[in-house]
């Protein structure tokens, strides 16, 4: 069923249809819970069937993020853009079909709320710095609040700012060295690659940590 | 007594004149002016706002940190005032600290000063009044609303130890000479989709969150009115080229920033409140100068005839 057909269609009706496809939501389903037979794994045994993620290993929530950059990131990991060494043979081996089917999968289950989110402490030290940066940036070294971009709170906003409220500060901090380091370079106007380059290891950290500790689905923790 | 109150009146002029820009000139439509070439700008002072950690406690600091709120979010913490989807801080960049995105410390000592957009001398409140009524497309808060108290007693907070009346180097923004090629609306919106709307949106429309903007708006009903500095092409570019993509400022060329400039205010917008049914007039009175669009045909629109609202 899945398939041929749809090839050829242009990409925006081919999504269109795709979500009112039992077919396609039985292979993404599939995808998640068995994984293909050319060798990619079941998503969820990292990301979770909800999409909610594990914080501990780092590996982030997916649920209800946007399909399209959800699919803009299978196919960067795919090309190399956006290097890791778990997750291209896994982009590599889903086809196009495939990456949409999990892509739309993953974005349209409900955000996770946290059962406990825990609050970062008040005062000066690491969260003043990560709040400061997150809701104020530091403009002396043109880095502007994250909020600025990704949204009150970091809630993601549209198709290019991803949310980070509630992401694993591990896979933040991963993310930003990544930047930083070029190993991740799927970033629009290069964005996040410059002004990574402007963060310490330390601002970095404080950073990640803030946004872990925010609310996925909207501001209930502020500094 | 005479040739000292005549000096004392020319003061402000002969700064005025001798500026390369207006302090807060993202709301100055002014007459226009000899751009003055950044090579031969006066000499400047430097000058570093105090850090926000030493706002002081007590009622003072309570009204500078009340003040600094409302900059930031202008838009819930002045409702009354504001008439459309934009905060202070969209023109003013990081609490309005920033050098070369006009910042308050860089305004607050050039006032009282006198304006040709009204005629005649204003307070450094009145010029806020004028923010609220043009950029924020609102209305003029009395000159004792604590709003206006707030916003002034931040900006006083901010430019302490600055010299009064004296230019300072990041005030306002700088000037960016004049393109070889006339701004061009084409070439400019190629510019926005490359490097513009991926957070103002394809359509210069912003990109909000649970129904508040985190990227402005850019024209339309919920941006600034044809009143507004930032309408003017000179004053549009300035910012731009500094201060966009943020993180990015400097990243345009001068073309570039010319051109999409351009391309930005040759869209529809709220009407200047000063309109009173006559488009031509409106132009004349108040946007008599090639940097304003308003009044004019571009692609065939005549702009200003059919506001945003």
């Amino acid at each position: 069923m899945r398939g041929r057909g749809w090839e050829g269609v242009v990409a925006g009706l081919w999504l269109a249809l795709a979500w009112a496809s039992p077919a396609n939501a039985a292979t993404a389903q599939t995808l998640v819970n068995r994984g293909n037979e050319r060798g990619a794994p079941p998503c969820q045994s990292c990301h979770g069937a909800d999409g909610r993620g594990q914080a501990a290993a780092g590996f982030p929530r997916l649920a209800g993020l946007d399909a399209g950059y959800l699919r803009r990131q299978l196919d960067d990991y795919a090309k190399g853009t956006r290097s890791n060494a778990v997750m291209q043979p896994i982009a590599q081996a889903l086809s196009p079909d495939e990456r949409d089917g999990v892509a739309m999968y993953y974005a349209r289950l409900p955000v996770p709320v946290k059962a406990k989110v825990t609050k970062p402490a008040d005062g000066p030290g690491a969260d003043a710095r990560g709040a400061t940066l997150a809701t104020r940036g530091r403009w002396s070294a043109q880095v502007p609040a994250c909020e600025q971009c990704h949204g009150p709170g970091g809630v993601g906003v549209g198709a290019n700012f991803p949310p980070l409220a509630g992401q694993p500060a591990a896979y933040i901090e991963a993310q930003l060295k990544a930047w930083q380091q070029g190993t991740r370079r799927n970033d629009p106007l290069g964005l996040m690659q410059h002004l990574s380059r402007a963060l310490s290891a330390q601002d970095i950290a404080a950073v990640a940590q803030w946004f872990a500790a925010q609310s996925p689905v909207g501001r209930s923790v502020r500094k | 007594m005479t040739a000292r109150l005549i000096a004392l009146l020319l003061a402000p002029l002969v700064l005025a004149a001798c500026s390369g820009r207006t302090p807060l000139d993202a709301h100055a439509a002014d007459a226009p002016r000899a751009a003055a070439p950044a090579a031969k700008a006066p000499a400047t002072t430097s000058f570093t706002p105090p850090a926000e950690s030493t706002i002081p406690a007590g009622p003072y600091g309570d009204m500078v940190r009340l003040g600094r709120e409302i900059f930031l979010h202008t838009r819930k913490a002045a409702p009354a005032y504001v008439g459309n989807g934009l905060n202070c801080v969209n023109c003013h960049l990081d609490a309005g600290r920033l050098a070369d995105s006009a910042p308050l410390w860089g305004a607050y000592g050039m006032y009282p000063q006198y304006r040709k957009k009204n005629h005649h001398v204003n307070s450094y409140g009145e010029r806020l009044q004028g923010c609220f009524m043009y950029s924020m497309n609102g209305k003029a808060p009395p000159l004792d609303d604590p709003v206006i108290v707030a916003l002034e007693t931040y900006s006083y907070w901010m430019a302490q130890g600055a010299p009064l009346g004296t230019k300072l180097e990041g005030a306002g923004y700088p000037s960016v000479p004049r393109p070889a090629k006339a701004p061009d609306y084409a070439r400019g919106q190629s510019v926005f989709g490359r490097d513009c709307a991926l957070c103002h949106g394809a359509q210069g429309q912003g990109q909000k969150v649970a129904g508040t903007y985190v990227f402005p708006p850019l024209w339309g009903p919920d941006s600034f009115n044809w009143g507004a500095g930032m309408h003017e092409l000179d004053k549009a570019a300035a910012f731009i080229k500094a201060n966009m993509p943020l993180s990015r400022g400097g990243m345009l060329s001068d073309q570039d920033a010319w051109d999409v400039a351009m391309f930005m205010d040759a869209h529809e917008r709220p009407q200047d409140p000063r309109y009173h049914g006559d488009l031509a007039a409106t132009r004349k009175a108040y946007h008599d100068t090639p940097m304003s669009l308003y009044g004019t045909r571009v692609n065939g629109r005549l702009l200003g005839a059919r506001p945003a609202q």
